[in-house]
């Protein structure tokens, strides 16, 4: 029903006001209409539960059949109907930590260069770039990652690395290519983009006081950034656990890069597996039950890890922003 | 009384190493920023490279040939990813917008902050964890992969962008707008459906397209959703092809024909992205300007 045809259909004395009935009937329509949106909105909150819930059901057996020790356990033969999830969990926990030193110092300076040095137009053209790093799907990078980054690990970085740095157990073993130091590299430009314009939000969202009370001190431009990083630094801690939260969470481009076996090695030249590759990888394979759910398990796993770091990050972003602004957008 | 420019050696000296830790803290600043973008331009360059020699109509009018024999192309896999992307927006755009504007029309209340917190939750799911519910929801019960189960594992991960993104336009929205609408005599649901959701409009419709953007790239959720296919199919209630799984299956074969188009493929993918996000950009504007 519509508003004119209700002001039609009143009585023409009453046509200035709308009458009792008229105006019941749009109280009527104003309750259904929030009713609805509310619907709406609950149906969000329903799918997130239905999430959890398919997830647990699904993991049920395994977790029940094989209890604490799928995740200390580091055998995975499928055959023999032993899952252990160890070496998923360490190749999720290593490749993510990688990516995250290596993009958190290039994010943090990025934004630095974004906020305090760079002249208007070239700040807006490198964000948008970076905007645009951000947009280029999983798959594309893992493409990348196989014929493009590997033949150069392979022939250049990693030989490099183990004639100089072999001492170290990290980088002890043979030059694959294909690894945890592929998947790091990857991981590190893919959640670059998060770091860098959460950092900056947090930047430009400090009092630029700060900056001007350095400068009035005599502090030269490093150290008046220094001091505009000494107040952002649980924002930017946030930035960086959003940052993890994210590396943990990704698959193609992982799935393509790291070779996929489930062996725990200490040196990064080696190939791994983290948890969603393996689910990428068996989970349309897996015949069996038991199998199906130990995915299942690790799907649940990871996505408890990651609801937990995201709920870190977000307490640490609101603690320096202020309950005023949102990350929603950013992340 | 100390003579005229004294200045004792010590402080001069630190003034020099100052002034070289300030010359070094900038220029790593300049350096990171280059680092971030390098990788961005090569991408971009490989893509062209590699991706160039096989694209052409053909690429986008013909099916995948079988191994060995040249040619070929993804028409299948095009197509069945603008499907699974349409009818993913087709289940989170409804939701998506009307929470939205429930967030930022009626948003005071407890439900809102569940919900509010429930879309953040959801934006940081990982895909694939999304891929393995899908399956468990729609696979398992139909007893079979479909492009309506990969059309709902992206519908879920299009609703938290669309959800917040809505609610933040809707906001955006001047007060007096609504004002004056009540003054006029129009009831709630009047405001919101003639003044308050048309004002937001370029808004809603950028923020879809954003999610929409995001979940045409996406293969994890579909891995064991919508499956794949290498034949011609439409059937909604049959596995379909989309570029993404195309690209995978094709980059993990030993073929060189495959790789190549392969990258042909990513190529395709990356254009189709940077598309919707230009249009985005475009309606941005215009709202900036507006």
């Amino acid at each position: 029903m519509s508003g004119s045809a209700t002001v039609a259909a009143s009585p023409p004395g009453a046509a200035t006001r709308p009458s009792v009935a008229v105006r019941a009937r749009q109280a009527w329509a104003d309750r259904a209409c929030h009713g609805l949106l509310a619907a709406l909105a609950a149906l969000v909150f329903a799918v997130a539960v239905l999430i959890l819930y398919e997830t647990t059901r699904g993991a049920g057996p395994a977790i029940s059949a094989l209890g604490w020790g799928f995740l200390t356990s580091t055998s995975w033969d499928p055959v023999a109907e032993r899952f252990g999830a160890l070496p998923y969990l360490y190749g999720t926990i290593v490749s993510a930590t990688l990516a995250l030193s290596l993009a958190l110092p290039l994010g943090i300076g990025t934004a630095v260069f974004l906020v305090e040095l760079a002249p208007r137009r070239i700040g807006e053209a490198v964000a948008f770039l970076v905007e645009l790093l951000a947009a280029i799907p999983s798959i594309v990078y893992g493409i990348w990652g196989v014929f493009v980054l590997a033949p150069w690990l392979r022939s250049a970085l990693e030989p490099w690395l183990i004639a100089h740095l072999g001492f170290l157990p990290l980088f002890q073993g043979f030059p694959f290519g294909i690894g945890m130091l592929n998947a790091g590299i990857v991981l590190a430009v893919m959640v670059s983009p998060t770091i860098i314009s959460l950092s900056r939000e947090i930047l430009l969202s400090l009092p630029g006081s700060l900056r001007e009370a350095a400068f009035a001190m005599g502090a030269t431009r490093a150290e008046a950034i220094a001091v505009m990083l000494d107040g952002a630094r649980p924002g930017l801690l946030g930035a960086a656990i959003l940052g993890l939260g994210r590396a943990l969470g990704e698959t193609m481009a992982v799935t393509m890069v790291i070779g996929n076996t489930n062996r725990i090695s200490p040196s990064l030249l080696a190939p791994g597996a983290t948890m969603a590759s393996v689910i990428a990888n068996e989970f349309t394979e897996a015949t069996g039950k038991l199998y199906l759910s130990a995915l299942t398990e690790i799907a649940l796993v990871l996505f408890a890890l990651t609801i937990v770091v995201n709920a870190l990050a977000r307490l640490l972003v609101r603690m320096t922003m202020g309950a005023r602004r949102d990350i929603a957008g950013a992340a | 009384m100390p003579p005229e420019n004294f200045t004792p050696l010590a402080s001069r000296g630190r003034g020099l190493r100052r002034r070289a830790v300030n010359a070094a803290a900038i220029g790593a600043c300049v350096l990171a920023a280059a680092l971030i973008l390098l990788p961005l331009a090569l991408i971009v360059w490989h893509l062209l490279a590699k991706g160039l020699p096989a694209f052409g109509p053909a690429f986008f009018l013909h099916m995948p040939k079988p191994v060995g024999e040249p040619g070929g192309g993804m028409a299948n896999a095009i197509v069945g990813t603008l499907i699974l992307v349409g009818l993913g927006a087709l289940i989170a755009v409804p939701v998506g917008v009307g929470t939205g504007v429930y967030l930022a029309e009626y948003g005071g209340g407890r439900l809102s902050a569940i919900v509010r917190y429930t879309a953040d939750l959801l934006a940081g799911v990982p895909s694939i964890v999304v891929g393995v519910a899908a399956y468990g929801l729609v696979v398992m019960p139909m007893g079979r992969f479909s492009a309506i189960a990969g059309g709902v594992a992206l519908g879920i991960l299009m609703l938290p962008t669309i959800v917040r993104s809505t609610e933040e336009v809707v906001r955006l929205v001047p007060q007096s707008y609504r004002h004056a609408a009540l003054a006029l005599g129009a009831p709630r649901w009047r405001v919101l459906q003639s003044v308050v959701v048309p004002a937001a409009w370029s808004g809603i419709v950028t923020a879809i397209m954003l999610a929409v953007a995001r979940a045409a790239g996406e293969t994890a959720p579909l891995l064991f959703t919508a499956l794949g296919n290498r034949f011609w199919s439409l059937a909604l209630d049959q596995p379909m092809a989309s570029l993404p799984v195309f690209i995978f299956d094709y980059a993990r074969a030993p073929y060189d024909d495959w790789n190549r188009q392969a990258w042909t493929g990513a190529l395709v993918l990356l254009l189709l992205v940077a598309v919707v996000s230009a249009l985005m950009r475009l309606t941005t504007r215009r709202i900036a300007g507006h």
